[in-house]
């Protein structure tokens, strides 16, 4: 299913190592859609990429306001980059109000695209505009194209059939051509796309196709500046591109093929985390099953039971509804059965921002339930990564026999990049028997635990001789029954811990990169994995020497972390929350932190890493 | 021993017992746990009951799961020797959702009180009955808090005086039946404890019926709420207030079946002296009528359990069960697309390949 697709010929091009290009408009204006569709161009035309869709809360918030812009940004490259960009060095601004959002991020002397045809009275006026930004001035730091591009492309769509509306909604298309012709992107298969997505009404299709066209054709008429971006040299594979939720949806798929157990996802709707839900419902024939529950508790319950019922039980959600199924998650813990729970954190407190990303919840996944219930935390770290992060986390379900947070973020979910696609007979077989026999006797204790991992045993309902009753009352150790026994209450809190301690002696080790004479490491988890490497290697190209590690793991930590670290004078954690990962590290190990803490809701732009980071190493 | 072979719902390498169920008895269905209620507590005949009517049921204890909450009744489970889980307050539906809607092949009991099934857990009952979920739900009705002592439940009546409610409930109490009825529940039934044959032949329905059973038992709080339902238990009430609706049969019920039941043209139902309104004027209870306004309005007979008042079951229709709905979606995706094939998965959409 590969394609190969040259780059258009007998253009004399300059060539750009990288380019990050944000398009921005109204929510209605179709921007996503224009974004993803220059991605996946991109993306099979070889180059690496990161992306970072950016939309307001609103579903259609007024027409022509600030509340209602929404943009996506693409850093492609003809290297291996690891953000979607600082900053963008172009920006297509289809309305007044996407200009002033995003005008401050563009980088001074970028190309400013505009649709002129929306800059009127009334568009101006909506965002505070007393004077045409395009007539007073104030753009002449930008190398500035000014486009009629609803003009043109309802000039362009006038043989299709097509009301106005129509027509005027195509300018999204219109506006894909144009960049596809400076960036010397193939437009065949967008065209295959939208004849196949409007394969029910062939005049939609026209439209789009004829505006794709239009643009494409007046970027070569005018002479627009016409750039070249070779692919970038990748390792040997078969590569797709994938956003975070779908990684992570993909990975929890084959957690089940690998563990041999169904899916079962009980989850209830809630933003940055419903795509996982929405993916995961469409793949019925691998046995999954999605329930979309009342609330975040029923989908906490229903995994419960779930995984009581013998399936790898899954729930998903994200800050607001992990408060509410916290005690489900007690529950779990105290009833020792495996399941994922899934929070893709965003903007808190309380409602927060919800389509935004923060770390703020790791301490909440770490302690936020009563009582001293202690589960292992997974955290993905890329997009492509969440992949991983989903088979590991129920790896260490099923051999622990314990509930497992597995974080993830906002930025991570949504963004996209190129995914070198895993061979399945690589990944690992993460498969425990079902308890089948008595095991005291002949009567079957459900606490008897497995000497090495101090896992219980999983009998499953219908499995006869083993029938038993577990709860969230404190049990006797081994026999399950309930006890309030004060010693056995002190050593079940102590085997609880114990248990997942232990997990130490085998998650991999943290891996650690420095430079000799290194003096200072950042330590990082999460989603600020490529900020955090774009910024070393910003570092490293100064002459700076410096290490890194990232986390993994932080529940518990692996085993060789206190001893990194105190290999260094400096310990640097960037996060984006106000310390979080610094209190568990100085509460484990004794080791002082140095934070680098912005809560902007948005990911670390490099630059600002690498800034704070040369203020710590020159102080 | 056979192999029960069922890929779908996960149940690799267990094996079935031999030897059919019929040799069952009400030992195999009790554990060895000490049974801890108040002396005189409610729940120990409703205990007995059940256990007595288990293996009539022809389902032996492996594929029985009872799930509970919090509260005096969520106790049950541990009382039933069969796999059990004593969940948290309010969530046993939702806990039992998931156990019934991943494994199809079990019977899945949840036991809950009015201020677990209806206060705390109230979303999760409804929308379990909404969606048919193959459960027998068995609501304690005391009208009270136990376990927390004594203080006044959603189904208390107004102006109870309890130690939260030392001037009088101000609350307007659920009626659970019309609560199950207007979530559309499928199978819907009230009995009492202390009536062992009418709960045993309720139960023993409940059991038979695919999809949500909902049975409200009216059971008396020695401690809390004594007398609650004396109203149908005492010696006069016993003969005069219990309404028994039986499917076919023209409601009649009291001393010599000289009071009825008809409805009235604005569609209330009514109590009518037999001789008056006369035989042919009553209502046939029709228990599997698809429209639940006759047995809503017969729900509204009483407002609490003080007058005549309804016993038996209100509603049991056909209507398709959801873990049964989600199977056939499951099967029917392997038919078409195939059993799924991880790499063809992750191959998937636009793949490209360096070499």
């Amino acid at each position: 299913m590969s394609t190969q697709i040259a780059p258009p010929e007998g253009t004399d091009r300059k060539e750009l190592d990288r380019v990050v290009i944000r398009f921005a408009g109204d929510s209605g204006d179709g921007m996503q859609l224009t974004g993803d569709r220059f991605t996946s161009v991109s993306a099979v035309f070889g180059n690496d990429l990161a992306t970072m869709p950016d939309y307001p809360a609103e579903i259609r918030a007024p027409a022509g306001t600030l509340a209602g812009v929404s943009a996506f940004q693409i850093h492609f490259a003809d290297f291996d980059i690891l953000t979607p960009g600082d900053q963008p060095s172009v920006l297509v601004a289809m309305n007044p109000a996407a200009l002033k959002a995003n005008l401050k991020d563009l980088i001074p002397g970028g190309l400013l695209i505009v649709n002129t045809d929306a800059f009127d009275n009334n568009n101006l006026e909506k965002v505070g505009y007393t004077e045409n930004p395009l007539t007073d001035g104030s753009l002449a730091g930008f190398q500035v194209y000014e486009i009629p591009m609803t003009t043109m492309t309802v000039e362009s769509v006038k043989d299709t059939g097509v009301n106005k509306k129509e027509a005027e909604r195509s300018k999204n298309m219109f506006a894909l051509g144009v960049i596809s012709w400076m960036y010397s992107r193939p437009l065949e298969p967008t065209i295959a796309w939208l004849e196949k997505k409007f394969a029910k009404k062939p005049h939609l299709a026209q439209a789009n196709v004829a505006a794709l066209k239009a643009g494409h054709a007046f970027g070569e008429t005018a002479e627009l500046s016409a750039f070249e971006i070779k692919p970038a040299t990748l390792a040997p594979g078969t590569y797709r591109r994938i956003t975070g939720n779908q990684a992570l949806a993909y990975g929890l798929i084959a957690a089940s093929v690998q563990s041999k157990l169904p899916l079962f996802l009980a989850s209830y709707p809630i933003t940055p985390a419903s795509d996982i839900l929405h993916e995961l419902s469409r793949h019925k024939n691998f046995g999954v099953r999605t329930v979309q529950a009342e609330d975040e508790i029923a989908a906490a319950g229903m995994m419960v039971g779930a995984a009581f019922a013998g399936h790898l039980a899954i729930t998903t959600t994200s800050g607001p509804g992990l408060d509410l199924k916290s005690e489900s998650i007690g529950l779990a813990v105290s009833l020792e059965l495996p399941m994922v729970i899934v929070d893709v954190q965003r903007g808190g407190p309380s409602t927060g921002l919800p389509t935004k990303t923060e770390q703020s919840d790791l301490l909440h996944a770490m302690y936020g339930r009563h009582g001293e219930a202690p589960l292992p935390i997974v955290a993905a770290y890329s997009p492509t990564s969440c992949f991983w992060a989903g088979i590991e986390a129920c790896r260490i379900a099923l051999k622990y026999m314990t509930p497992v947070i597995l974080l993830t973020d906002g930025y991570l979910a949504n963004s996209a990049e190129p995914w070198r696609v895993p061979s399945v007979d690589k990944l690992p077989d993460i498969s425990i028997p079902f308890a089948s026999q008595p095991n005291a006797g002949e009567d079957f204790w459900p606490y008897l635990r497995d000497e090495t991992t101090l896992a219980r045993p999983w009998a499953i309902p219908g499995t006869p001789g083993l029938e038993h009753r577990v709860g969230g009352l404190e049990k006797a150790d081994g026999t399950g029954n309930i006890s309030y026994d004060p010693d056995n209450h002190h050593l079940m809190t102590q085997l609880r811990a114990a248990k997942i301690k232990a997990i130490e002696e085998e998650v991999e080790p943290l891996e650690f990169d420095a430079d000799e004479d290194a003096k200072v490491i950042i330590l990082g988890w999460g989603g600020t994995y490529g900020a955090i490497g774009a910024a070393v290697r910003r570092l490293r190209n100064r002459g700076k020497p410096i290490a890194r590690a990232h986390l993994k793991h932080l529940n518990p930590f692996p085993k060789n972390t206190g001893d990194v670290l105190r290999r260094f004078d400096k310990v640097v954690i960037p996060e984006i929350n106000t310390g979080q990962l610094s209190r568990l590290i100085r509460a484990e190990f004794l080791i002082d932190t140095i934070g680098i803490n912005k809560v902007r809701a948005l990911p670390f732009r490099a630059g600002d890493l690498e800034q704070e980071l040369l203020k710590i190493m020159e102080s | 021993m056979t192999e029960s072979g069922n890929d779908l719902n996960g149940t690799r390498g267990i094996t079935e017992a031999g030897g059919g169920v019929g040799t069952l008895t009400r030992d195999d269905f009790a554990s060895d746990q000490e049974v801890r209620w108040c002396p005189g507590c409610g729940d120990y005949a409703i205990l007995a009951a059940i256990q007595g009517v288990m293996p009539d049921l022809g389902i032996p204890p492996e594929k029985t799961v009872f799930v509970s909450g919090i509260g005096c009744s969520s106790r049950f489970p541990y009382y039933m020797n069969t796999y059990g889980v004593h969940g948290i307050h309010g969530r046993a539906p939702a806990i039992a959702t998931g156990i019934a809607s991943a494994r199809p092949d079990l019977t899945v009991w949840v036991v809950t009180g009015d201020g677990d099934g209806l206060s705390i857990g109230g979303n999760h009952l409804i929308h379990a009955l909404r969606r048919n979920v193959n459960l027998k739900i068995l609501l304690f009705n005391n009208q009270i808090y136990g376990l927390t002592k004594g203080q006044y439940s959603p189904t208390s009546e107004e102006g109870k005086v309890t130690k939260s409610t030392p001037f009088g409930s101000v609350d307007h109490p659920f009626n659970p039946i019309s609560l199950a009825l207007g979530a559309e529940a499928s199978f819907v039934a009230r009995t009492l404890d202390v009536d062992r044959k009418h709960l045993t032949s309720v139960v023993r329905r409940a059991a038979a019926h695919r999809g949500s059973s909902f049975i409200e038992i009216y059971q008396n709080c020695n401690i809390f709420n004594d007398g609650a339902f004396i109203a149908l238990t005492g010696k006069e009430g016993r003969s005069t207030n219990r309404i028994y609706l039986e499917h076919g049969k023209p409601i009649r019920f009291g001393p010599d079946a000289s009071k009825g039941v008809r409805i009235t043209p604005d569609g209330r139902a009514e109590i009518v002296a037999v001789g008056e309104a006369g035989d042919a004027n009553l209502l046939v209870h029709d228990e599997h009528r698809d429209d639940p306004s006759l047995a809503f309005a017969l729900s509204r007979l009483a407002d609490g359990p003080t007058g005549p008042t309804p016993l038996g079951i209100f509603r049991a229709v056909d209507r398709p069960a959801y873990g049964d709905g989600m199977e056939h979606q499951l099967r029917s995706a392997a038919d078409q697309q195939g059993p799924g094939d991880l790499s063809r998965l992750l191959n998937s959409g636009d793949v490209w390949t360096v070499n």
